[in-house]
């Protein structure tokens, strides 16, 4: 039971941050909410058995992705234009999560070890994680072994989004600027 | 539908999940939906880990011990790669909206609407002339 | 904050430690929680830490951009190749048991280099990523302090439109 306090605290929390996220104007104040709620969500990660995730969600969620927001956020206007609560999403965002909800009810029960997803391949991955393997870590053996090509495949993906923002951000600029005013940056490799 | 308080936490989850949908959808400012975006995903990142649960079990790294009850690795293993790519494509997202500033001034969505709009009416004013 | 100097003391001592972190991190991923992607993101943190206390000129000069762009194709070539060297070894593409005689000394091994390929990738995109923003940033107030200056020495009266002009 205390587990279950633990868990709806955390997500209270993370609720209460996400609506002042909704509500605040400046974008400075944004940034850091989003910081604090990965961070949140790390912890809740923890107490959800989620170890590397939360140290996942920790590193990168509340430090790289802060850090590349704020300096997105030096180039930008740190204000809002101040908006009225728009009737139509929210129906439509209440509505979504009415038929969400709809949908739990199939789901097993929170915490049932006799689940479906836990009777098919995850036996079998901690069973060869210890024999077959012998790598203690079975997220790491899963990761890096029996997912392999899932992992490349990501790797690619990090790959092709560095690629992406390396031409987006250091190519040319839509006005028309000389470039010999850019002093040599070599940008581009 | 089963019992609420066996499922509190999916339910919980949906609601986080549609504070950020709700950010997306309804708010022009792009850093806002970005940031909606992120809380959206970390929503079904939660959702995920919820799945993989099991009461009494611990973190799936081996003890040794044949009697230890291990919650399922394989959301874990998902979810640790999705956060990485979701922190790379996001990046993406905000090199996007530097320039979408530096040729519009603007990070709202509707100015942006309205300056293209404008941009396109000049066009094909131009166009009609040139026709005439 | 760069002439700071107790940011500047207690950044050099920590950035080294951050390093040696991401590194137990990275090879102790098999034991205990970890593995190449939380390395990545610890180690790309310490230059992060770097550029936004010594200043992003700095950062650069100790470890150019060249030198990312290296580590980015390199990390996913390793993690390919890892999976070439299995196919030559006679297995599946990425099956370890062919690497070694021994099944779980071959898993590790295979494991060991997916994981540093993995590693060496995140960390050189989250720094590629970082030194595009902070980089922009830079470039803009280039590009304005010379159309200020162009205005000044052009038009002396026209100075603060051309800085509101240049960028935000």
């Amino acid at each position: 039971m205390d587990m279950f306090a633990v868990n709806a605290f955390l997500i209270v929390l993370l609720s209460i941050i996400a609506f002042v996220a909704l509500r605040v104007h400046r974008l400075f104040a944004l940034v850091m909410l989003s910081g604090a709620f990965s961070l949140t969500a790390a912890a809740q990660f923890v107490v959800l058995d989620a170890v590397d995730v939360a140290f996942t969600e920790a590193a990168v969620g509340a430090g790289i992705s802060t850090v590349l927001a704020l300096a997105t956020l030096t180039l930008l206007p740190r204000e809002e234009k101040p908006h009225a609560i728009a009737p139509l999403p929210a129906i439509m965002a209440i509505a979504t999560g009415m038929l969400l909800m709809l949908a739990v009810g199939d789901l097993p029960q929170f915490g049932d070890a006799e689940a479906p997803v836990h009777q098919h391949v995850a036996p079998d991955y901690i069973y060869g994680s210890e024999k077959k393997i012998g790598v203690p870590n079975i997220v790491t053996s899963v990761l890096a072994s029996y997912r392999g090509y899932d992992t490349l495949g990501e790797t690619v993906v990090i790959f092709t989004a560095a690629i992406a923002v390396l031409l987006i951000l250091a190519g040319w600029t839509r006005t028309p600027r000389r470039r010999h005013d850019e002093d040599g940056e070599d940008d581009a490799g | 539908m089963s019992d609420i308080a066996a499922q509190w936490n999916y339910y919980l989850v949906i609601i986080l999940m549609m504070l950020g949908f709700y950010a997306v959808i309804a708010r022009g400012n792009m850093i806002k939906k970005m940031v909606g975006l992120n809380i959206f995903q970390t929503s079904v990142f939660m959702l995920y880990i919820s799945m993989g649960k099991i009461d009494g079990g611990t973190a799936p790294i081996l003890t040794g011990d044949p009697a230890t009850v291990y919650s399922n690795p394989l959301p874990h293993v998902l979810i640790l790669t999705a956060i990485v790519v979701g922190v790379a494509t996001t990046a993406v997202g905000y090199a996007l909206i530097i320039r979408v500033y530096e040729a519009y001034g603007t990070i709202e969505d509707d100015e942006v609407a309205a300056l293209i709009d404008a941009d396109q009416d000049a066009r094909e004013r131009a166009d009609a002339e040139a026709d005439t | 904050m760069q002439d700071d100097p107790v940011i500047r003391v207690v950044a050099k001592v920590l950035i080294p430690a951050i390093m040696l972190f991401a590194l137990y991190v990275q090879f102790h991923g098999d034991y205990g929680p970890g593995g190449g992607f939380q390395a990545g993101v610890i180690l790309a943190a310490a230059f992060v830490l770097n550029a936004v206390v010594f200043g992003l000129h700095q950062a650069r000069q100790v470890w150019p951009l060249r030198y990312n762009l290296i580590g980015v194709s390199a990390g996913v070539l390793l993690y390919g190749g890892t999976g070439v060297w299995s196919m030559l070894a006679g297995g599946n593409y990425l099956d370890y048991f062919a690497l070694e005689a021994d099944p779980k000394a071959a898993q590790h091994l295979g494991i060991l280099l997916v994981e540093f390929g993995v590693g060496l990738t995140v960390a050189a995109v989250m720094v590629v990523l970082f030194f595009a923003f902070a980089g922009r940033a830079s470039h803009i107030e280039l590009v304005a302090k010379t159309t200020a200056l162009e205005a000044t020495t052009s038009k002396p009266g026209s100075k603060s439109s051309a800085k509101t002009r240049g960028g935000a």
